[in-house]
């Protein structure tokens, strides 16, 4: 049991994915502590997607190690890899809700696939984890397309704490959210992973977003974590990189690739 | 200086990208159909889809069919004193090509091209990734019950639109034609032997799985947003029906020659 207490929720050794002669990842290393949140900063396509769909297993990195509870995912058969799925939540970019099917199914969809209920069970559990975000039983009804921005990335939010995970991983939580939006959606992401008690693994580049719902923030820089700690130590990081970003200069040691 | 035999090699290695990747997609679609879970209630609403919202589309563009062919084999006959032989000509036709050519054209428009514009835009807006973290494998869900819906519903069309086109013959051969109703009647069953109509019901399965398959499989490897979805709705349409004339030689090869 001592040892458990030490291995950390997700470990990422060496992680290696390129596209083609693009390097995406190139050796990243990353641990996620059992009930921490943790954020993963950096630009745009640097990877931070990539390495949440390794995980996920929608991608297969080129070289490396995954860990999920010490075990690693990325010798699993598709059963067991399905099991430790099943106790993942994602809330995507764009929420990707199904919209094809009303609210209240999109959200009890993996309780449903996972026969863990039935049709009438599942809507009261949508209803209840609809509530949760803070949103009415009236929603359940509508059709995704029928939904703002926002609601939509709430249904998001609660279609991924509906089957109870213990790891959820956010992909830019609030990106294209007004302000106030999107530090209620932080607000929510807080207090739904406090209350299922679930390991939490972010990706943002919104600054205020990340020092808001972190524990812990790591820089991504060129396929590498090039700083993590403490959200409180990350003014004082002393890190050209780290400090450039945060403070969102155009010059400083990151250049962008600009070309016409 | 550009090697002229780099962009053959290029075309040819991406042919051959295209069809390992297709392969290994049949295969797992296949797989995918027997083993459970098996969605029920997403293979009834495919069939009501892809079948049921199909019948005009297939019933107009037979009943045409059959109308013209009668009137086209009747003047070609009449040269030859042979008018005799326009119910034979039509229901022949009808049975083993143009119901199942002419319905799974009009079908590849319609379900391809849906398909393909479905499931290409599940795949730009991650609902597909979503899928897969919701405890649901993408091929089983999405894909393998729109292939049995259209292995199962296609012969059905073909059936239909088969009565419809012998029918739209009837009509002209009667009413413009002059052809007596029962001389006309009796000549089309005579000539008509299950192996005709049966032929037609295969190639129609087959034309089911080329049409789902094809919206589905470029549908699934959409990439990069609105233009990538129109690339794969336009390449659905288009490799399904080249796929659909292609197999209807090697079919009618397959029964008839010999």
């Amino acid at each position: 049991m001592t040892d458990t207490a030490a291995t950390p929720k997700i470990r990422m050794r060496g992680l290696k994915k390129a596209f083609g002669h693009k390097v995406v990842l190139d050796g990243l290393d990353l641990d996620v502590g059992e009930g921490e949140s943790v954020v993963v900063i950096g630009g745009s396509g640097t990877g931070k997607s990539v390495m949440l769909k390794c995980i996920l297993g929608l991608l297969k990195p080129d070289a490396g190690t995954i860990a999920v509870d010490g075990t690693n995912v990325l010798d699993l058969g598709t059963k067991d890899r399905d099991a430790v799925n099943s106790h993942i939540g994602m809330l995507f970019q764009g929420a990707a809700l199904f919209d094809s099917l009303p609210v209240w199914e999109n959200v009890a969809f993996g309780l449903l696939a996972e026969h863990r209920v039935n049709r009438a069970e599942a809507r009261d559990i949508a209803i209840t984890k609809l509530a949760q975000v803070g949103l009415s039983a009236d929603v359940a009804d509508l059709q995704p397309a029928e939904l703002s921005g926002g609601m939509q990335k709430r249904v998001g939010l609660a279609r991924a704490i509906a089957a109870d995970p213990d790891i959820i991983f956010f992909d830019e939580p609030t990106t294209g959210l007004d302000p106030i939006m999107a530090d209620v959606i932080n607000d929510l992401i807080i207090k739904t992973t406090r209350e299922v008690g679930a390991t939490a693994l972010s990706i943002t580049h919104d600054m205020a977003s990340a020092r808001k719902i972190a524990d812990r923030i790591a820089m991504l820089y060129q396929g590498r974590i090039i700083w993590a700690g403490p959200v409180s130590e990350i003014d004082s990081a002393d890190n050209p990189f780290v400090d450039q970003f945060i403070h969102g200069r155009a010059d400083g040691p990151i250049k962008m690739a600009v070309r016409a | 200086m550009i090697n002229p035999l780099q962009p053959i090699g290029r075309v040819f290695l991406a042919f051959l990208r295209t069809a390992g990747r297709l392969t290994l997609f049949t295969g797992s679609a296949a797989t995918h159909c027997l083993r459970p879970p098996i969605y029920t209630r997403m293979i009834l609403r495919q069939m009501v889809d892809i079948g049921y919202f199909s019948l005009p589309v297939v019933g107009l563009t037979a009943i045409f069919a059959g109308m013209v062919l009668a009137l086209q084999s009747y003047t070609g006959f009449s040269r030859f004193g042979a008018e005799g032989a326009v119910a034979n000509v039509v229901v022949l036709s009808i049975t083993r090509e143009l119901g199942p050519v002419l319905a799974g054209l009009m079908v590849a428009g319609r379900i391809g091209a849906s398909l393909a514009a479905e499931i290409g835009t599940m795949r730009v807006t991650e609902q597909i990734d979503a899928l897969t973290t919701l405890s649901t494998n993408p091929m089983k869900y999405l894909v393998a019950p729109r292939l049995i819906a259209g292995l199962v519903t296609f012969p059905l069309l073909v059936l239909v639109a088969d009565v419809i086109g012998v029918f739209g013959g009837y009509l002209v051969a009667v009413y413009k034609l002059g052809f007596n109703p029962a001389n006309y009647l009796t000549a089309t069953y005579d000539f008509l032997t299950a192996e005709d109509v049966n032929s037609g019901l295969v190639k129609a399965a087959v034309f089911g799985v080329i049409v789902t398959l094809m919206g589905c499989y470029h549908g699934y490897h959409s990439r990069g947003g609105a233009q990538g979805v129109g690339t794969a709705t336009t390449n659905a349409v288009v490799s399904a029906s080249i796929l659909i004339l292609c197999f209807d030689y090697i079919l009618t090869e397959l029964f008839f020659a010999a």
